[in-house]
């Protein structure tokens, strides 16, 4: 087996192979994903706002911030309960950004973390690839809401 | 709701929501075909835009107009934490600033959490 030949066919190969990987992949232009983005994302805030209207009028005595927070709560378990049934990954493959940028999309990181790594255990596998994807959003978001409350504690205390 | 106590400031209240959650999808998703950024180094950005837009004030006047638009995308998530921590700082002192962003979250992520564990009990991964 001479290396010519070997370099030729690998060459003739991958050359094959591109081909076959450009003939598959879907060609969704930039504009077109931008709106489904658009669609998808505007439509989960759209049924945030619902949900937090609806809340806010069944209970006039919550705070603003209560309200945000049940909201988001029903938001994450549907978006949970979706991906366990499956019905998440139809939105995700349209929606790209539009899927993952809502809290739901953090909601569905976290479950098929747990879902994909349910095979190693509940321990192993679940337990401890929980964040695994979420994590940045979490670690990052804890350190640097730190440093805004210190920096705005600090402001407080020289501007009193 | 920039009319509250009108019922086309409330319809707007609708408009606005989808406009703003939308266009902020729109452009994640144009980072995402324009430069070589993650979804989760996205999602920092974003996660950061936001405590940082809380930090000088800037989230509340956003977030009435908005309303969901803003809030149910990563920077209201980002903007919960942060006053969480400044709110917690300026009641307990410097060390409530390492704890409020968490406790003004942990509604959400603890449903996240549990929800999660018991579908994994209940469900398997779907293969793709």
């Amino acid at each position: 087996m001479s290396e010519e030949w070997k370099s030729e066919g690998v060459i003739r190969r991958n050359d094959r192979y591109s081909k076959y990987v450009k003939a598959i992949t879907p060609r969704t232009g930039m504009f077109t994903s931008m709106m489904k983005a658009f669609a998808i994302g505007g439509l989960t805030c759209l049924i945030g706002e619902g949900i937090g209207d609806i809340i806010s009028l069944s209970f006039p005595d919550l705070s603003t911030d209560m309200v945000g927070a049940y909201t988001s709560m029903i938001l994450v378990t549907v978006a949970i309960l979706f991906t366990g049934l499956g019905f998440y990954d139809v939105i995700a493959r349209h929606g790209g950004a539009g899927s993952f940028l809502p809290i739901t999309g953090f909601a569905n990181a976290m479950s098929s973390a747990a879902l994909e790594f349910k095979s190693e255990g509940l321990i192993f596998g679940t337990s401890s690839k929980l964040f695994n994807v979420v994590g940045p959003v979490v670690v990052n978001g804890v350190v640097w809401s730190t440093l805004a409350g210190i920096i705005r504690y600090l402001i407080m205390l020289f501007t009193v | 709701m920039i009319f509250p106590e009108t019922w086309w400031g409330f319809l707007l209240s609708y408009l606005t929501a989808f406009a703003g959650g939308g266009l902020l999808c729109a452009g994640a998703q144009l980072l995402i075909v324009k430069t070589n950024l993650t979804p989760a180094r996205i999602l920092v950005i974003f996660l950061i835009t936001g405590i940082f837009l809380q930090t000088v004030g800037a989230y509340e006047p956003i977030n009435s107009v908005f309303g969901a638009g803003i809030s149910v995308p990563i920077v209201g998530f980002g903007a919960a934490l942060a006053k969480g921590a400044i709110t917690y700082a300026e009641q307990y002192g410097i060390l409530g600033a390492f704890a409020g962003g968490l406790i003004q979250t942990a509604f959400g992520i603890g449903a996240a959490v549990v929800a999660s564990y018991i579908v994994t009990l209940i469900f398997n991964a779907k293969a793709k």
